[in-house]
């Protein structure tokens, strides 16, 4: 399948994914292989040289769309509130063999809906039985939450009942899902009704990985970068202003670059460990709470860029904060999760109202008819648009260890003047698609072991070697945030390379690509070290556990 | 003259119902690499209308535990397992346990409700090493990448008594027939390989007086032969079941038929979870397609994962093209299904296969 994709041929798959083993479960994409008696399927077949493969005749297409027939009669069409219907496999199918899809009537009307947290859901109603939430949950993450129950024609994806495993929020399934049926709890139709009641100020901010993906939804190469048209897209929505979460992340490199050298000097806990993976922060409090102390408390960029349009930015443009919708815009399902936080709220307030994952996003621009690569680009409103190749990185595995390294660097320097500061911008060691990447780093003279964790089905070597490290990076999705659960579908490996090497080429491009030169998240800072206890609230957070 | 030489000379095929050359089997197994190596016998038997291996178990028991000892020498094999079904292991397990002292060879009581699946031998696999009961993607084969991903022998109980009787010279060219259905002495027989259907009908004085048809290999995924067609051996799994036409509608029988099927499937795959679902829905209907039928049944040829789905369209086929077919036209009245829709699609379409 892989060989005829590559060479143009298209060959249809729905649970075939190239980050799992092959299943041969749906049996759309067979081919007729001379030689062979029995149609073969080319999911698992290898190609060799001399094969003579047929993937249209006669034969191909009458099983091809029988088995497709079969499979649209498992998945109830909620066609119109569905944010895939401009984008849907199934649909696509259908259309390119002229399908009938109520050739048999739908048998699974009756199915649950199973919700987790806010984050994510599982709709048995639309669920095709593919079982990629199954390798995504099992295989790729290593979570189990999701099981296979009943057998032939009961057999449902359910959640365990095993009260020691919960769901992470990460939204691998929802990402792994080829027709919709796991998919992110919307809440787009909730900002859509913020955005068109004018009662208040409707704020977007959108997070480094988006610019880099959501080119993908409307077909344009994988890694387009597109700052410009997000930010117009997002004002073309109606919101009123759009600001950059890289700022927020330049934020968060601050607080955890100082906390990482005080926890070094102070002998404070370490390793210190990054939190702003929200699946991650709740894989520790439930699987891992003895490892609360060393999670940064820094808040995560999300949450950090709300928390100063709340305060910072409603005080500077005299509007009470009360008065100001934030919605986050982001590849994540976790961060739906993390906004609802009670310990995040700030004088009675959540830094975030509601968070979008990027599909969303993508549907809420089709839905309103908006050219989107043709957009004009825009720039993210001041101050809390600037941002540097630090903050921009963060959409990547590694890219919030690298980010805090330049700036820890820069501010042990500061602490040592007179001595000759070496500083550092490219911090290959931490990049790239592997599962556990190590190195070593000096910092202020100190020989920092660091590791960084890409995918949260990498961690348990890391979490036994606890003592080997000074400062871990764990993000629970494989790539990063560029990666994310709530990212474009499909995504590979092949795909997060992209996206993530667009990442790094917009860092290079920056004049400024360290968190302690962005001059915005400086004044913001420092206006919060005159407001007191409120200082505290907004920079840092707390973690409890939940098993 | 070695093990494998004796088996190869002695023309032994597996009696689980493949009828797999078993020297093949074995060369396999012994040149495939790998630090352990298994056996494993299958005693699960879930076939319906076939009870050879209960049979074998209880009369023959230290020949087939020999038959599995002479494997786990020849490969110098780890372990053996014998996966054998809840009601067998209740009869047998003492007489067995006893037998196989303190020879490496455990029982592993196949899992309750794992149905006909749990049978078949990648599945089996699956169940012993605690995952879901469910056929695995082949190649690759259990020969090299089996139990625990080790190389390992699969033989059928059966296969197990025959190694220990070639292996003792005394192997015969004689096979077990479970016989059953519409006769009067049903029961577990053992008769020469070649022997003809009609011959072993005649033989157990079971051939019936009435008008007949057979099915060959078991009750739920043997193939249908009227009776002009016994001219030849019992192949599969060895089993005979006696049908009266005049007793047996063909509304029930093909709804048995998919009953059966529907209750198995695993539901792995999209041609029989979804493709025997809607073939029963069919069967319900009053006025059914037929061609839709048929194009559902051949796509479980075509396009399932296993053996299972595979056999759907056995029995219902050929019981529609050596049965149906064949009776005058007044007497088929099988809602709508004449001669001239079966003839249209839902015969064999042998020659269809070639490109």
């Amino acid at each position: 399948m892989e060989v005829a994709r590559e060479n143009g041929i298209f060959i249809p798959g729905l649970c075939y994914h190239p980050d799992f083993p092959v299943k041969g479960n749906c049996r759309i994409c067979v081919v007729e292989i001379r030689g062979k008696k029995k149609l073969s399927l080319s999911c698992k077949t290898k190609a060799e040289d001399g094969m003579e493969i047929w993937t249209d005749t006669a034969r191909v297409k009458k099983s091809r769309n029988l088995n497709i027939e079969l499979i649209f009669a498992e998945h109830i069409e909620k066609c119109p509130t569905c944010i895939w219907n401009v984008h849907c496999g199934l649909l696509d199918l259908a259309e390119r063999y002229k399908i009938e899809i109520k050739r048999f009537p739908d048998r699974k009307g009756k199915r649950k809906t199973h919700k987790f947290a806010n984050a994510v859901e599982i709709d048995g109603t639309q669920c095709i039985d593919c079982r990629n939430c199954l390798d995504a949950c099992s295989l790729l993450q290593n979570i189990n939450y999701l099981e296979l129950q009943g057998k032939g024609i009961d057999q449902e994806v359910v959640p365990v009942k095993n009260k020691k495993i919960d769901c992470i929020y990460c939204g691998q399934c929802a990402v792994h899902c080829p027709v919709g049926a796991a998919q992110e709890q919307s809440q787009w139709e909730m900002v859509g009704k913020a955005i068109a009641s004018k009662k208040k100020i409707v704020v977007a901010q959108f997070a480094p990985s988006i610019r880099v993906s959501i080119g993908e939804e409307f077909n344009l190469p994988y890694g387009e970068i597109l700052t410009g048209q997000v930010v117009a897209g997002l004002k073309e929505l109606g919101f009123n202003y759009v600001f950059d979460v890289s700022f927020g992340a330049d934020m968060t490199t601050m607080v955890e670059a100082q906390e990482l050298l005080e926890r070094l000097n102070k002998k404070g806990v370490t390793p210190m460990i990054t939190s702003c993976c929200p699946a991650w922060v709740k894989y520790v409090e439930f699987y891992h709470p003895e490892l609360i102390p060393n999670l940064t408390t820094a808040r995560s960029p999300q949450i950090h860029t709300g928390g100063a349009v709340k305060t910072y930015w409603a005080d500077k443009m005299k509007i009470n904060p009360k008065d100001i919708t934030v919605v986050s815009v982001m590849p994540c399902t976790a961060k739906k999760f993390e906004a609802t936080r009670p310990e995040l709220k700030a004088k009675g307030l959540f830094p975030v109202d509601y968070v979008l994952t990027t599909r969303e996003f993508a549907w809420l621009l089709k839905k309103n008819h908006i050219d989107f690569p043709k957009l004009k680009p825009a720039k993210a409103d001041d101050i809390l648009g600037e941002y540097s190749g630090a903050g921009v990185i963060y959409g990547g595995s590694g890219g919030v260890m690298e980010s805090a390294l330049r700036t820890a660097q820069f501010l042990a320097c500061g602490k040592n003047k007179g001595k000759i500061c070496q500083t550092q911008l490219d911090f290959k060691g931490v990049r790239g698609l592997a599962g556990v990447k190590e190195t070593i780093i000096s910092v202020a003279g100190k020989k920092l072991r660091v590791a960084v964790v890409n995918g949260i089905g990498n961690i348990e070597p890391v979490i036994t070697n606890l003592n080997k490290y000074d400062y871990i990076e764990v993000m629970a999705c494989p790539g990063g945030c560029i990666g994310g659960g709530g990212e474009p579908i499909p995504t590979t490996d092949e795909i997060r390379k992209k996206r993530m090497a667009a990442l790094y080429e917009l860092d290079k491009s920056k004049k400024i690509r360290k968190a302690h030169e962005n001059k915005g998240v400086l004044e913001v800072l420092k206006w919060l070290k005159g407001q007191g206890k409120l200082e505290h609230q907004i920079l840092h957070t707390e973690y409890k556990k939940r098993s | 003259m070695d093990i494998l030489a004796k088996i190869k000379k002695a023309g032994l095929v597996g009696r689980g119902g493949a009828s797999f050359p078993t020297a093949d089997k074995w060369e396999a197994v012994k040149k495939a690499k790998g630090a352990k190596k298994y056996v494993v016998c299958n005693a699960s038997e879930g076939e319906p209308g076939v009870a050879k291996d209960s049979y074998i178990l209880e009369n023959f028991g230290k020949e087939v535990v020999d038959g599995i000892k002479i494997a786990i020498n020849f490969l110098k094999a780890e372990r053996a397992y014998i996966y054998i079904n809840h009601n067998y292991y209740k009869k047998f397990n003492k007489i067995l346990a006893k037998i196989i002292g303190k020879a490496p060879i455990e029982f592993f009581i196949k899992p309750i409700g794992s149905g006909y699946i749990g049978g078949e031998e990648s599945s089996m696999l699956n169940a012993i090493e605690g995952r879901r009961i469910e056929p695995r993607l082949k190649p690759p084969f259990p020969t090299t990448s089996g139990l625990m991903r080790c190389p390992t022998l699969i033989n059928n109980v059966e296969t197990f008594y025959n190694i220990s009787l070639v292996a003792a010279n005394k192997y015969k060219k004689e096979r077990f027939y479970t016989i059953s259905g519409d006769c009067l002495w049903t029961g577990v027989f053992s008769f020469p390989e070649n022997w003809t259907i009609e011959k072993i009908l005649k033989e157990t004085k079971n051939y019936p007086k009435f008008p007949f048809f057979v099915q060959v290999g078991g009750e739920g995924s043997g193939e249908v032969l009227n009776s002009g067609q016994l001219r030849r051996p019992a192949s599969g799994a060895g089993s005979i079941t006696v049908y009266s036409i005049l007793k047996h509608k063909p509304e029930n029988l093909i709804k048995n038929w998919l009953d059966f099927f529907l209750a198995e499937s695993c539901g792995k795959c999209t041609p029989c979870r979804e493709g025997v679902y809607r073939l029963r829905e069919i069967a319900d209907l009053p006025n059914p397609d037929w061609r839709l039928f048929a194009d559902l049944l051949n796509n479980l040829e075509e396009t399932s994962f296993c053996g299972l789905g595979g056999a759907v369209p056995v029995p219902v086929k050929s019981y529609t093209n050596n049965v149906l077919a064949k009776m005058p036209e007044n007497k088929v009245s099988f809602k709508g299904l004449d001669k001239k829709t079966m003839a249209s699609c839902l015969l064999y379409e042998k020659d269809k296969n070639k490109n």
